[in-house]
């Protein structure tokens, strides 16, 4: 089949930018979305026009780097996937389809479809963790943890990091990706002792990266590449309200 | 030794400057203004009462100087919600709108969300016909209203008369369309921002506060309705 | 060169201990007069990077991706082997010893697996201490499950993301030495070159990917943590970053290559589609606890696979090894794929796969059993090939996963140059031939967690450095070499891009050094091999400038370096005249078709040195000593 592409093309931080269109013809339905622009940036250098930048390292949706919209939705138009595994049988032939690199404040493009999601790791630094010194932990099953907490902790532990919650949420809000972490690390007894400072750590950090907020819309749980529910957003809120009023160190 | 190093009020600045702490300003205050609401519905349903006087009486009884402190009360603790519930919203408003200097070039949405993303804009029109309908039945600057006595408006007759204008009939109408989904939007979501969500009970949660809005909005609506068929005449 | 490898000696039991008692150690006030480098975000390179820093050295970490959450540790699924013997059947350290070095087919080293049983035990406590969500039973204690190569059920996992939350927890640990400053860490940064000085690490030399800028750090030790070179192949299921750059460039300053002829395939990969293939999807192996391989007995025959009866059906791993089953290990459940593909009985369209069978398990423990034990690895399938492996049988065919050989290191994980440490899967040490399902996560982990931080110390304390800044000789000349190769591969000009050139080295590495190699295979790649890199620096076209972000100049760097390092693995195979686990000669086998291998001759590393590029590189041999398993030949029957 055929696609035409309108991809945001910028030299680097400071260039404007631009779309510009492209036409990928013999695409093949097994291939994958990736792979598509794979096929796109050989057609390009053979052409002596440089190729398209663009994020990606594993290719089976579980590293995080990939991502771009696709037209206006983030990793494309199927359900709990990444780019990377997204495959061309959803598209047919002559669609168009418009890539553009996530847009948020706190996630500047450095070039074409690639972005710096460092604000991420910034925020994980200021409290996503558990403190325990290599060695000092005692034995793996000292700790029970009820099967339907631990497996509550894993669905929230199985954020990617990729930033599709913050380009679909309408006000760039990293919220279900912190929440993410904070419920990770809440529902599990190893998590309690740092469970407010981190909560009220991560929250300030989020602030300061210049996300925006959450106004419970929603957006970011329709996009979510492994599914996290808008659930985590409430713990995150419950933790938060309780870490500021309860909470007695400064 | 472990002490409270923060005063309460230090504390509340910075609840306050906090995006979910003001989320919480505002569900507490949506909270208030939906029980003000129910009120209001319930004042305005005795408007269809086979007893012509019953709405006039009720108004009296609220108008009458004793009940002037608990009236005040009353309102001054209505306009703190108002006015909390605005700032919080504009000001999380123009944060997240700066979260994202340059918007997409083509951006979809997710259907569901459509009244959650409206919530400006109902709220932003139904501030302002709130600031209509206090002008129009409590001030009287829309149009004149009209007293029984002194403290005691004839409420039948200033509602009649006014929604026999199909412009103001109209804008109540639109008015309370969208309080409806600013309504359905704000009671659950409310639930979210203070921290409460189960995968049973907020999908239930969420249909109760479309009935509730619906219901709210349908009653209210009623009245303009039936002035214009000729139900309710003076 | 002698290489010591620095292995204690005496019962196996306290060798570690031992040995730990004897390493030098670095107060606490002095470990902030240190700086370390590591490169690579990985389990082990982000599990040493954290640890080195809550010890009290000044870490720098390096990765080439935008996070060190990304590292390609992340993407395994099934699980991490630990002796815990929780569910009492029979399982111990010494077990998990035996399994590993039998499993490695008697080439590796018995104080170093033995050493990787012991840790295991402590790898879980600490990551359970981290909040990773292993799974739990109902009562709350931790879940086992059973692997590839081993009777017992020891592997943790948490669902199909196992690695995923290991990294993670790994990462945290690494996020929060970040963020009170002990760590440096340098995303988008690429390790291009090793500096020594007087003979030893002592910084690397890096291109930060934005800005193209390149830059000396130095430093009184360099970690490399910087995974495998299985890109070699172009398709495997590496990520599409990964590569063998900083321990290639680390062996031509002199570090020895060990074993860089064992490679893994993984028998559970999801098979090619076509030309356009940028890389292979594994599927965890735990599928085989459940799922049943089999081919049609007939050739070519084309009929859909429900419509094949169970008589016409060959469970072949099942028939060969009734013991074991469909759970024997990687290479030998690999190469019994190829073996019935080769006789023209595969599937699919390209006849280049085998059946992977659930729907006897579905019926025997219903679907949502089958849906919580692998719902994830079932979406993933469906949402790659378009087909429902609930309503019919996955195809499978193998593919490149893991390179056991590696840099050499001794017990303490340096190289032989000195202040070079390495570990993880860039170093050579505890897999031998073959490596177990579920210990790779437990390797890099041992050797981040726990290994590095207590061997790094004895460096430390018993080396006296010399000052040195960036203006050092020894720093110009490998910024120069970095330099220049930047600008080569920008002012070539050619017509072939960097990708034409990986996807044509992959098939002859695949072709002929893949899972069964000849003689005269491996003599016909080491023919083809040079031709092609004298080509590809004659030809290749790499557009953009090195002051930006320039994936193809990043991709170019790495494809130099594979097709010098294809040269040597095949060179390796070639010298390596028997089978032993991933290294399958088909001149050495049973009569029952089952690697054979060659004690007498062969039980020692191969360590390379480099010479020169196109030049011979000397081998130099460690032998191995085996006084606790004793070398026989692997049986799974």
């Amino acid at each position: 089949m055929r696609i035409i592409l309108h991809i945001w093309r910028q030299r680097n931080a400071t260039d404007q930018g631009r779309m510009t269109r492209y036409e990928v013809p013999n695409v093949s339905e097994h291939m994958s979305f990736l792979e598509m622009l794979d096929v796109l940036n050989e057609d390009l250098i053979a052409k002596n026009e440089e190729p398209v930048a663009f994020d990606h390292d594993c290719r089976e949706g579980i590293c995080g780097m990939c991502g771009c919209m696709v037209n206006g939705v983030a990793h494309g138009p199927l359900p709990g996937t990444t780019l990377c595994q997204l495959h061309m049988r959803h598209f047919k032939d002559g669609d168009e389809l418009y890539l553009e690199p996530w847009r948020a404040r706190a996630f500047p493009v450095v070039k074409d479809l690639v972005v710096d999601r460092t604000a991420f790791d910034r925020l994980i630094a200021a409290g996503g963790f558990i403190s325990v010194s290599t060695g000092s932990a005692p034995d793996g099953n000292a700790m029970l943890v009820p099967k339907e907490k631990s497996e509550l902790s894993m669905d929230a532990a199985a954020c990617i990091g990729c930033g599709a919650c913050v380009a679909m949420c309408p006000n760039a809000s990293a919220s279900l990706f912190m929440a993410a972490k904070i419920a990770h690390l809440a529902l599990l007894p190893q998590g309690q002792p740092e469970r407010e400072r981190r909560v009220k750590a991560m929250v300030g950090q989020a602030g300061q990266e210049l996300f925006g907020s959450c106004t419970n819309i929603g957006e970011c749980e329709a996009v979510c590449p492994k599914e996290i529910k808008l659930e985590v957003i409430a713990r995150m809120n419950r933790d938060f309200l309780k870490a500021s009023w309860t909470g007695r160190e400064e | 030794m472990s002490a409270l190093a923060i005063s309460p009020l230090h504390r509340a600045a910075r609840f306050w400057e906090a995006p979910i702490g003001k989320k919480a300003v505002m569900a507490i205050t949506g909270l208030i203004l939906f029980g003000y609401v129910i009120g209001h519905l319930l004042g305005n349903l005795q408007i269809y009462s086979a007893d012509h006087q019953q709405i006039n009486r009720y108004a009296a009884f609220l108008h009458n100087p004793a009940n002037a402190i608990p009236l005040w009360v009353i309102r001054t603790a209505l306009l703190a919600a108002v006015i909390l519930h605005i700032v919080s919203a504009v000001q999380l408003w123009l944060q997240n709108r700066a979260a994202r200097p340059l918007g997409y070039k083509k951006k979809a949405d997710v259907p569901t969300s459509y009244a959650a993303r409206t919530m400006r804009w109902s709220g932003v029109i139904v501030g302002a016909f709130i600031v209509f309908h206090i002008l129009h039945l409590t001030v009287g600057s829309v149009l004149p209203v009209h007293e029984i006595a002194a403290n005691e408006p004839d409420v039948r007759y200033n509602v009649i008369t006014g929604f026999q204008n199909p412009l103001v009939a109209g804008f109540y109408i639109l008015a309370m369309i969208l309080l409806c989904m600013h309504l359905y939007h704000g009671l659950w979501s409310m639930f979210q921002s203070m921290g409460f969500s189960h995968p049973r009970y907020t999908p239930l949660l969420k249909k109760g506060a479309a009935l509730v809005a619906i219901l709210i909005a349908v009653g209210n609506i009623s009245i303009p309705i039936a002035v214009l068929t000729g139900f309710l005449t003076l | 060169m002698q290489l010591d490898s620095k292995c204690p000696t005496g019962p196996i039991e306290t060798r570690w201990e031992r040995h730990q008692f004897n390493l030098k150690l670095v107060n606490p006030a002095n470990k902030r007069k240190h700086t370390i480098i590591v490169v690579g975000s990985g389990l082990a390179g982000g599990a040493g990077a954290a640890t080195l820093a809550e010890l009290g050295y000044n870490v720098k970490c390096f990765c080439f991706q935008d996070s060190p959450r990304r590292a390609h540790s992340i993407a395994a699924q099934g699980g991490i082997n630990a002796a815990k013997n929780y569910h009492n059947d029979g399982d111990s350290v010494f077990r998990l010893f035996y399994d590993t070095v039998k499993g490695g087919d008697f080439r590796a080293r018995e104080s170093n697996v033995y050493r990787l049983a012991q840790i295991s035990l402590n790898i879980i406590d600490q990551c359970v201490g981290q909040g990773v969500p292993f799974a739990r039973e109902y009562s709350g204690y931790l879940d086992n499950r059973s692997f590839g190569g081993a009777q017992v059920s020891r592997t943790f996992y948490a669902r199909g993301q196992t690695g995923q939350q290991l990294l993670l927890g790994a990462y945290q640990a690494l996020e929060k030495q970040i963020g009170r400053g002990q760590v440096t860490m340098f995303p988008r940064t690429e390790m291009l070159d090793l500096i020594v000085i007087d003979g030893r690490a002592r910084g690397i030399v890096t291109r930060n990917l934005i800005t193209g800028k390149i830059e000396s750090h130095l430093a009184d030790a360099v970690v490399l943590g910087t995974g495998g070179y299985g890109n070699v192949y172009y398709l495997s299921t590496n990520a599409k970053g990964c590569n063998a750059t900083a321990i290639w460039r680390a062996h031509k300053r002199g570090a020895l290559f060990a074993n860089p002829c064992f490679t893994q395939i993984h028998p559970t990969c999801i098979p090619v589609s076509g030309e356009y293939q940028s890389k292979l999807t594994l599927m965890s192996e735990s599928l085989r606890n459940d799922g049943r391989v089999w081919v049609p007995l007939k050739k070519g025959d084309k009929r859909p696979p429900g419509q094949i009866p169970a008589a016409e059906r060959d469970y072949f791993l099942e028939r060969k090894y009734p013991s074991f089953g469909n759970l024997v290990p990687r290479d030998v459940a690999s190469r019994n794929a190829k073996q019935v593909c080769d006789e023209g009985r595969g599937v699919g369209e390209t006849g280049l796969a085998v059946y992977l069978d659930f729907a006897e398990s579905i019926e025997r423990l219903g679907a949502s059993v089958i849906k919580e034990r692998y719902g994830n690895l079932f979406d993933m399938y469906e949402r790659i090939t378009g087909e429902d492996p609930y309503k019919v049988p996955m195809r499978i065919f193998p593919a490149i996963h893991y390179t056991m050989g590696g840099l050499w290191v001794d017990y303490n994980l340096m190289s032989n140059v000195p202040g070079l440490y390495v570990t993880g899967e860039a170093n050579f040490s505890d897999h031998g031939a073959n490596r177990l399902g579920a210990s790779a996560l437990m390797q890099g982990l041992a050797d981040g967690y726990f290994v590095l931080p207590n061997t790094i110390n004895d460096y430390l304390a018993s080396t006296k450095l010399e000052k040195a800044d960036t203006s050092h000789a020894a720093v110009k000349e490998a910024e120069a070499n970095v330099n220049s190769i930047t600008q080569k591969l920008l002012a070539t000009k050619g017509t072939r891009s960097v990708d034409s050139y990986h996807r044509e080295l992959g098939k002859i590495m695949w072709e002929y050094c893949g899972m069964a190699r000849t003689a005269e295979g491996l003599k016909t790649a080491l023919s083809q091999i040079p031709g092609l890199r004298e080509q590809f620096w004659r030809d290749v076209k790499v557009l953009g400038t090195g002051e930006e972000l320039n994936q193809s100049l990043e991709k170019a760097g790495r494809v130099a370096d594979f097709l010098e390092l294809a040269e040597l693995l095949c060179l390796d195979a070639l010298e390596r005249n028997e089978s032993c686990g991933g290294h399958f000669r088909e001149e050495y086998q049973t009569p029952e078709g089952e690697a054979q291998r060659d004690d007498e001759n062969y039980s020692y590393a191969a360590a390379w040195e480099f010479r020169g590029v196109g030049l011979r590189p000397e081998l130099h041999k460690e032998p191995l000593t085996f006084e606790y398993v004793h070398p026989a030949q692997r049986s799974y029957k």
